[in-house]
């Protein structure tokens, strides 16, 4: 087996363990293909289990031959392992870096990984374009699903079932898909019920520098307008970013070809930008040594807080096209599997109080995310702490998860799910033992055989036992818009993510505990005085006749 | 009322600058207290701002529309109107400039200020908190010294003073004996801290005048420690930049976190609540006394104390119990109310946010302890705004002395009474007397990334920014309901009982109705109702609730804004509802005028 060959030393005894929060173990530390654990052999002392998978950086120090590799996480987490002896120390750190960043996809984890638990509804079958086109059909009879890409040809980034208008044939698909970066022409991302508007999305138009245009895609788009009607085009790069794409071969849609639409432009990051962001974020954020003003000034710096203001005011700009200027919009922004999905799944939210429920954001997870092909295993492959070359890494759904953190901390009560769901997701997109977030499309995840050969990661979170954990216990239905603050000061930081290691959550977990208290009683209340309702009732009825008037 | 030249003026516009089709039109009273709005709608909404309460009202160039004139107040409240005659203007310009700056005493509304309250009430009232009361509590006298309850192993005490008279050589005898006798009233330690809670330079400078800091060699077995809390005005600046950070129109985030790092607000509170994290940490982990003094030994010296004594005492996180402390090292000890918080027209230079400090102290703390205090934030906005509103008299004057000569409680009302009536509605629902985190001592982080922007206080500028609903109000209505089901529950078990009872002995009695269940009012998320336009780069979006004087509260935002209740029927309309045209204009005009201050 490969990884024998990679782990020099499997094992070592007395090593130090140092971990924020915990106190120090002493054990043995043991190499598998895919964990390095730590065991005090100790009955009541937690061992630590730590995917090579979530492993992003490591360094390594030598005090005599006492050796100290520090072990950086993409969960952000940072521990030290004190090792004695300087080759078992060199040993273990060669191991670690070449397991933690395998080539191939086939060697990671999930292909391994064998649940322990039952799997009752597989995740892989619980999300499928015919279920959601269904419920489409249920409101609508102006959209049909077309299997133009079923073969993945037309667009290798796309689902082989796409909702497309009922009047655009698959040959002007084609067309449109050939005037449209990476293929992705424009498609159904979101149907408002309440004024039958829709949201679209797609790649930038390959206008290029001499403004090709191509009278399908023209069509295609047109085709979604109401007789009259005008729509939005949210261009998500700056006017400047989308002038020099053309110089590439891309552009955005020319006023004159697009006579019907108002085209807006928003200034969302590129993926490297943001990848920045985070490294000096959390690098600000792991210095306690900081006086206000250099914290302030880092935290400035970093961009991040702009970034999660400027994705959510293009989404609420988004939404607030369609819900209040009942009009259609259409998304888009380079390659259209970034800033474009951030955008068009949060618009989601805002609009949809069924996204707001555990079945529904996973469902928009899937749809908005997984199968509309944003290339999850390029842009989590590193987090925080690399120090290579970034290559195509970037926070773009860490982002997301940000924002979505934001809107629930503005409205507490309308979320069926808490923070800990969306910490748990940011935790998955990076290191898993379930193959959800592998690879970059649907096409690449059905070449992997992902269904047969892992478990899902909605098979887990989806049993009561493991929902627990995540429900909100504030949860109210609330079947509104609503409508997000995004001024800078109704915009924290997100503390459960970036200073999660840094400072203790003692308190803040038992004012949490105190909440689901206050909480549980009162159902526990009212459960009891139903019941005596009820009880009382039928005492009353059975002597209904012999009361006296 | 010779100072109003113009009591009463129609038409006025009341402006929301970021929602400008939530703007109203209304009629525009000046009483000799207050300044009121009553719409013209249906509704008749009317907003009292109390004179006492206005910090600033400035006009600008009267344009077609009429003539805007903003009033700011001290509690952060901005209000825009705009009145079509420039005459008008000018006089009620004129007339609140007058108002809001009362030259005596006699004219402060607590004077007039009357909720009918009989004789004997009032006087009851003003024994609400009794500070005697208070130092048994703590277990003084005693035979050593006065004992926090939160100390109570050790016998190390806090002390405060002014600084010692000592410039370069003084040295006094009396006060060296003194404090051996504080450093041997604790048998368990051996030295004393004296916290000096300036910067050093400034205690150095100070020596010039004859001022300054004990002497190490002069006193025996003290530790000198400066803790670098800045002086009254480079806290007032301050201040002034972070309210100025609050009025952009529409920063982009950079702006913000620029102008929040270039206020040093926020340096300026983890200065103090360092300060008082030492003295803390010194009396109950180290078992050591501390004698902690500033300049004068009334305002950094309070802050530094009456922290400690949060961190230290339980008790103090309380509602009565904050109470407590303000009247025992605020009051008592010769804070300088009238001054700091400019009760009347005076040198602006003895202007300070010295409270206002202390109070976002505890704020900062309940962020880190959400069950460790009885009250909520509401209650703390409360006292800031009372400090400041002259409507009560505790808080009048600027020493004890003075305050007994203006015979306040013969003549002014008791503002804890009040409050203590009041109490649910500033009440945490997460506290719990039997909480580990009510227990003890708490031992804050005070690394730079704990400290957080109040928008609570400082995100009040425009109407429509606002705080969100909140967990704890939610909880709240949860624990209410809860109390309700309670009485319901015994109420059924009785009926059971009863009937049981009945029917055994064969007896029949007519039941009465079952009563409805109890349902919880649903928190409306008040923002649904409205977006902003996010076409512009704006903002923000919402209501606060609006804290209308006089301080009998606006309903409480239990069930979010009320005013939200009417945009909740606006729900299908526009965006930017620019029916009203000339509102719209206005917008404009505010956005392009502040841009100029």
């Amino acid at each position: 087996m490969e990884f024998a060959e990679l782990i020099k030393t499997p094992r070592v005894d007395g090593v130090v363990l140092h971990r924020p929060f915990m106190p120090t173990v002493e054990g043995t530390l043991c190499l598998t293909g895919h964990h390095l654990i730590l065991s005090s052999r100790q009955d009541n002392t937690e061992e630590l289990w730590l995917l090579h998978a979530n492993i992003d950086s490591i360094e390594k120090r030598f005090v005599g031959s006492l050796g100290t590799i520090i072990v950086k996480c993409k969960d952000l987490r940072v521990i030290q392992l004190d090792i004695p002896g300087m080759e078992e120390c060199l040993n273990i750190a060669s191991s670690i870096e070449a397991l933690s960043t395998l080539d191939s996809v086939s060697l990671m984890y999930p292909f391994f990984y064998r649940p322990l638990f039952e799997v009752i509804e597989d995740g892989w079958q619980l999300f499928v374009p015919e279920e959601a086109f269904k419920d489409l059909e249920s409101m609508t009879d102006e959209w049909r699903l077309s299997e133009v890409n079923k073969d993945f040809s037309v667009c290798p980034s796309y689902p082989s079932l796409l909702t497309v208008p009922k009047d655009i044939d698959d040959e002007s698909l084609c067309k449109a898909a050939s005037f449209r970066h990476g293929g992705r022409f424009p498609v159904l991302s979101y149907y408002h019920k309440k004024n039958g508007m829709v949201m679209m999305r797609a790649a930038q138009p390959l206008t290029g520098t001499n403004g090709r245009r191509c009278k399908e895609d023209e069509k295609l788009i047109n085709a979604t307008l109401c007789a009259g009607k005008r729509g939005y085009i949210i261009d998500t790069r700056t006017i400047a970013v989308a002038q020099q794409a053309k110089a590439r071969g891309g552009g955005f849609e020319q006023e004159a070809n697009y006579p019907q639409w108002r085209r807006i432009h928003k200034a969302i990051e590129r993926s490297n930008v943001l990848q920045e962001g985070l490294i000096k974020l959390v690098e600000a954020c792991n210095d306690q040594s900081h006086s206000m003003d250099r914290w302030l000034s880092k935290l400035e710096a970093s961009n991040w807080q702009s970034n999660v203001k400027e994705i959510l005011t293009t989404a609420c700009l988004a939404a607030q096209c369609i819900d209040r200027e009942g009009a259609s919009v259409l998304v888009h922004g380079t390659e259209g599997t970034d800033s474009t999905l951030q955008v068009t799944s949060l618009a989601q939210i805002i609009l949809d109080p069924a996204c707001r429920t555990i079945r529904g954001f996973e469902a928009l997870i899937e749809r908005e995310w997984l199968q509309a092909g944003h290339p999850f295993q390029q842009r989590c492959a590193q987090s925080a702490y690399s120090n290579g070359k970034p290559r195509s890494e970037a926070p773009v759904f860490l982002l997301f998860l940000d924002c979505v953190w934001q809107i629930l901390r503005q409205f507490p009560c309308s979320f069926q799910f808490n923070e800990n769901f969306l910490i748990m997701l940011f935790e998955h997109a990076y290191a898993s033992q379930f193959g959800t977030f592998l690879g970059n499309s649907v096409a690449e995840r059905l070449k992997l055989l992902l269904s047969q050969k892992t478990v899902s990661l909605w098979s887990w979170v989806n049993r009561p036992q493991e929902l627990e954990r995540f429900l909100n216990p504030l949860y109210e239905p609330n079947n509104l818009v609503i409508w997000p603050s995004v001024a800078p000061q109704s915009l924290l930081l997100w503390e459960g993510v970036f200073l999660r290691w840094n400072r203790s959550t003692k308190c803040l977990d038992e004012a949490y505990q105190e909440m689901v208290h206050i909480i549980e009683y009162n159902k526990e209340l009212q459960n009891k005085v139903n019941s005596l309702r009820r009880q009382l009732a039928q005492l009353e009825t059975e002597d209904g006749p012999l009361q006296t008037p | 009322m010779e100072h109003i030249r113009t009591p009463k003026v129609e038409n006025v516009h009341m402006i929301d600058r970021l929602t400008p089709r939530k703007s109203t039109v209304g009629t525009l009273y000046l009483s000799s207290t207050h300044t009121i709005f009553v719409e013209n709608s249906e509704a008749r909404k009317e907003t009292w701002v109390l004179h006492s309460l206005v910090y600033n009202v400035e006009r600008f160039p009267t344009n077609p529309s009429g003539s805007p004139l903003i009033i700011r107040c001290k509690n952060f409240h901005v209000y825009r109107l705009l009145i079509p005659q420039e005459r008008d203007c000018l006089d009620v310009l004129a007339s609140l400039t007058r108002l809001s700056r009362p030259e005596c005493y006699g004219e402060l509304f607590c004077f007039s200020f009357n909720p009918n309250l009989d004789k004997e009430l009032r006087e009851k009232a003003w024994g609400f908190i009794d500070l005697k009361a208070e130092f048994n509590r703590m277990g003084i006298p005693s035979n050593l010294w006065h004992v926090t309850a939160a100390n109570h192993e050790y016998r190390a005490s806090i002390c405060r003073s002014s600084q010692p008279l000592s410039g370069f050589s003084a040295r006094s005898s009396d006060d060296e004996q003194m404090l051996q006798a504080i450093m041997k009233s604790n048998p368990i330690s051996e030295f004393m801290y004296v916290v000096d809670t300036r910067p050093k330079l400034n205690a150095m400078a100070n020596r010039a005048a004859g001022k300054g800091y004990e002497n190490e060699d002069h006193y025996t077995n003290i530790k000198l420690q400066f803790i670098g809390i800045e002086n009254i005005h480079v806290m007032r600046n301050s201040q002034q930049k972070l309210i100025d950070v609050g009025e952009l129109a529409a920063p982009s985030m950079s702006d913000f976190l620029w102008g929040l790092e270039n206020s040093g607000w926020l340096k300026h509170i983890k200065a103090v609540l360092d300060a008082g994290v030492f003295i803390a940490k010194a009396v109950a982990e180290d078992g050591v006394s501390v004698l902690v003094h500033c300049s004068d030994g009334w305002d950094r010296t309070a802050q530094a104390c009456s922290v400690a004594s949060v961190l230290l005492d339980p008790y103090y996180r309380t509602i009565k119990g904050l109470m407590v402390l303000i009247e025992k090292d605020w009051v008592s000890f010769g804070h300088k109310f009238s001054h700091r918080y400019a009760h009347l027209d005076g040198d602006p230079k003895e202007v300070s946010p010295v409270m206002d400090q202390f109070l976002e102290c505890v704020w900062q703390l309940m962020q880190q302890f959400p069950c460790a205090f009885e009250f909520n934030e509401r209650f703390l906005i409360q006292l800031h705004t009372h400090i400041y509103s002259c409507q009560y008299g505790n808080f009048i004057g600027n020493c004890q002395k003075e305050r007994r000569d203006l015979r306040l409680q013969e003549r002014t009302h008791s503002l804890w009474p009040h409050l203590w009536e009041n109490r649910a509605e500033y009440t945490n629902p997460l506290y719990r007397t039997d909480h580990s985190q009510t227990q003890g001592v708490l031992k804050p982080l005070t690394t730079a990334y704990c400290f957080k922007f109040w928008k609570g206080m400082y995100g009040r500028a425009e109407k429509s920014v606002a705080s969100h609903q909140s967990p704890a109000d939610c909880l709240n209505a949860v624990r209410e309901e809860s109390q309700q089901l309670e009485e319901e529950l015994s109420a059924h078990q009785e009926r059971l009982a009863q009937l049981k009872e009945k029917k055994t002995s064969g007896g029949r009695k007519k039941t009465n109705k079952l009563s409805e269940r109890v349902r919880r009012p649903i928190p409306t998320e008040s923002k649904l109702s409205s977006p902003l336009d996010y076409f512009t780069t704006t903002r923000s979006e919402k209501h606060t609730p609006s804290f209308t004087l006089p301080l009998e509260l606006a309903a409480p935002p239990k069930n979010g804004d009320p005013d939200d209740l009417s945009t909740c029927s606006d729900f299908e309309s526009g965006v930017a509802d620019l029916s009203s045209r000339s509102s719209f204009f206005f917008f404009f005009f505010f956005t392009c005028n502040s841009e100029k201050i």
